[in-house]
């Protein structure tokens, strides 16, 4: 091959884009959506349990984990093949919980017990329970894995748990109805949205101080349906996206300054946020339209949006 | 005739247009006020109104003030071209236009370049507002600003071609409000300009059917698909059949052996 075909070979790879699977939880159809957002395809739909709501996939992209609520457990399915291998006892309506970074332990909330339950998934049982605020609901793990912080709705507070000891050394109180909350990629920071405050809280991860409450306001849109929930914040922490439920649109943050840059106009009830593997893409999952939105990040635009089924929430991407 | 004879007319007559609409600087500003009032006001208080539904070219949620940009160009058009028609009724009155009309070229060629030189003024128009609206956000790309050309020309040429045709009909400028309250509102209203087709059928199929075979909402949505880099074949084949047909029935109407030039004692 002389120089010219390859620097031809080299170009034709290089626009070449890396194909996706994105998989959506749908509350209502008890099924999970795979789609091909690159061809902006909606490619199969199959049965995962009743209402499967939360969805993470392992860090090795081989296991997809989906808490079907009604059937109390986390089932952990193949992401290949999509076959089930096995269930994890999660307690009663597991909604949301976090994998840790090996990928060996998972953090649920149990909104009914107040508990947040940690399992070990190579044995498949719960090693400990941690009695949390009423009502916790979402919950994260630091990516250095020191901490996981449980947002309860009810206390309004931030459970700071020390991965180590298994214990709270620390509560934050934050805004009415902490819903969602996430770490930044060097667990600086930690983001939490309040559902009902229409706030969003960041938070220094060494001080757990409060550094920062944004609060967001869309011309045209009132006060009542911003009602912040999913957090995404890209790798070299330049911009956080917050998915604002009923109103509709997702905010872009500048995670420096922490100045709104934009509102993304997406589907109805925007919910759980996801990025592409080269994080070049933010897909957004929305409840009432029954559909998924993708932002094209470099441009800062909604392209597409695509049927996906009944109440679509969480969203996972396998690359 | 030679060809040069031809182009050289055409030129002068496109020329004159355009200069008197560039030197006219209330009718400029006026023409670019009217849409811009609608973007910025209209659509403001709609922001929402679209509901739930993507209809293509749009292949996500838009907000009203971008559905209804193509709309507005139409209405750009739309008024341009019964300004056109109200310039010929002017022209006439004043005697320019026997100036032009004894000029030793057929007079269907001095027709067509009197709408070419009303086209051009109205995509003048377009392109400005449509720069106008891009601080405002609701932009297209780059391509699309020159794909959205030859649906602009052939809108602006049907919808000027109707204009003469009204024309060709009008025998004194106080008419003119008659073709305002006939022709440009209830085309514009009755229309896809400020509401998807859709959205029509849910208050009323009648309304749905006439919307759908009047020429402008075909004009608009051409206009629409092309400013995304889409061919609406359906679209641009009804906005051609209707360009050709109000174009022979201005170039019979101002045929002073057959048309409506009998009646009005020529021109």
């Amino acid at each position: 091959m002389n120089k010219y075909n390859l620097i031809l070979l080299l170009a034709v790879l290089s626009t070449v884009t890396r194909a996706e699977t994105v998989f959506v939880t749908l509350e209502k159809d008890n099924a999970l959506a795979v789609v091909d957002p690159i061809a902006g395809q909606l490619i199969k739909t199959i049965n995962v349990g009743q209402r499967p709501r939360g969805i993470a996939i392992s860090p090795d992209n081989k296991k997809l984990f989906i808490a079907t609520s009604d059937d109390n457990t986390i089932k952990v399915f193949d992401a290949e093949t999509l076959k089930e291998l096995t269930k994890l006892p999660s307690g009663d309506d597991p909604e949301t919980f976090a994998l840790n970074p090996k990928a060996d332990r998972l953090y649920v909330s149990n909104e009914d017990d107040s508990m947040v339950t940690v399992l070990d998934i190579a044995k498949k049982k719960a090693i400990k329970q941690i009695k949390v605020g009423v009502e916790p609901e979402g919950i994260a793990v630091s990516p250095d894995n020191h901490w996981v912080i449980s947002a309860s709705e009810t206390t309004n507070m931030l459970h700071w748990i020390d991965i180590k000891s298994g214990t709270i050394v620390e509560n934050t109180l934050v805004d009415p109805r902490p819903r969602a909350v996430n770490f930044t990629m060097d667990s600086q920071q930690a983001w939490a949205t309040s559902e009902m405050a229409g706030t969003l809280t960041i938070l220094d991860t060494q001080s757990k101080k409060i550094i920062k409450t944004i609060h967001f306001a869309i011309p045209g849109v009132t006060n009542d349906t911003i009602q912040p929930v999913g957090i995404a914040i890209d790798n070299k922490r330049q911009r956080g996206y917050v998915a604002l439920g009923p109103a509709n649109r997702v905010a872009v943050i500048n995670a420096q300054t922490y100045e709104v840059e934009s509102y993304l106009l997406v589907g109805q009830r925007v919910w759980n946020l996801a990025f592409s593997p080269d994080q070049k893409r933010l897909y957004t999952t929305n409840g009432v339209s029954n559909d998924i939105s993708i932002i094209d990040l470099e441009s800062q635009k909604v392209t597409k949006s695509i049927a996906v089924g009944t109440y679509p929430w969480g969203v996972a991407v396998k690359p | 005739m030679r060809i040069i004879h031809y182009w050289r007319a055409m030129w002068g007559i496109v020329w004159r247009e355009c200069w008197r609409f560039v030197t006219q600087r209330e009718r400029f500003i006026s023409a670019l006020v009217r849409p811009l009032v609608w973007l910025f006001i209209f659509a403001a208080g709609f922001r929402s109104a679209l509901g739930l539904a993507i209809t293509p070219p749009y292949e996500t949620y838009i907000l009203y003030e971008v559905y209804i940009t193509p709309g507005l160009i139409g209405m750009i058009q739309l008024f341009n071209g019964m300004q056109s028609s109200l310039s010929m009724v002017y022209d006439r009155e004043m005697g320019s236009m026997r100036i032009l009309l004894v000029c030793p070229l057929p007079r269907w060629f001095l027709l067509l370049s009197k709408l070419l030189a009303g086209t051009a003024v109205s995509i003048l128009q377009v392109y400005v507002f449509l720069a106008i609206a891009r601080l405002y956000d609701i932009e297209a790309s780059w391509q699309g600003y020159l794909s959205v050309l030859p649906a602009l020309i052939l809108s602006g040429l049907m919808l000027g071609a109707l204009g003469l045709l009204l024309s060709s009909f009008i025998k004194q400028l106080e008419n003119f409000a008659g073709v305002m309250n006939f022709v440009i509102f209830p085309m514009f209203f009755m229309s896809t300009a400020l509401y998807p087709l859709w959205k029509l059928k849910e208050s009323s199929a009648l309304l749905h059917d006439l919307a759908h075979y009047n020429p402008f909402s075909q004009a608009v949505e051409l206009t629409r698909f092309a400013l995304y880099g889409q061919f609406n074949q359906y679209a641009f084949i009804y906005t051609f059949l209707a360009f050709f047909i109000f174009m022979t029935m201005a170039i019979i109407g101002y045929n002073p052996s057959k048309g409506m030039m009998i009646r009005k004692g020529g021109s």
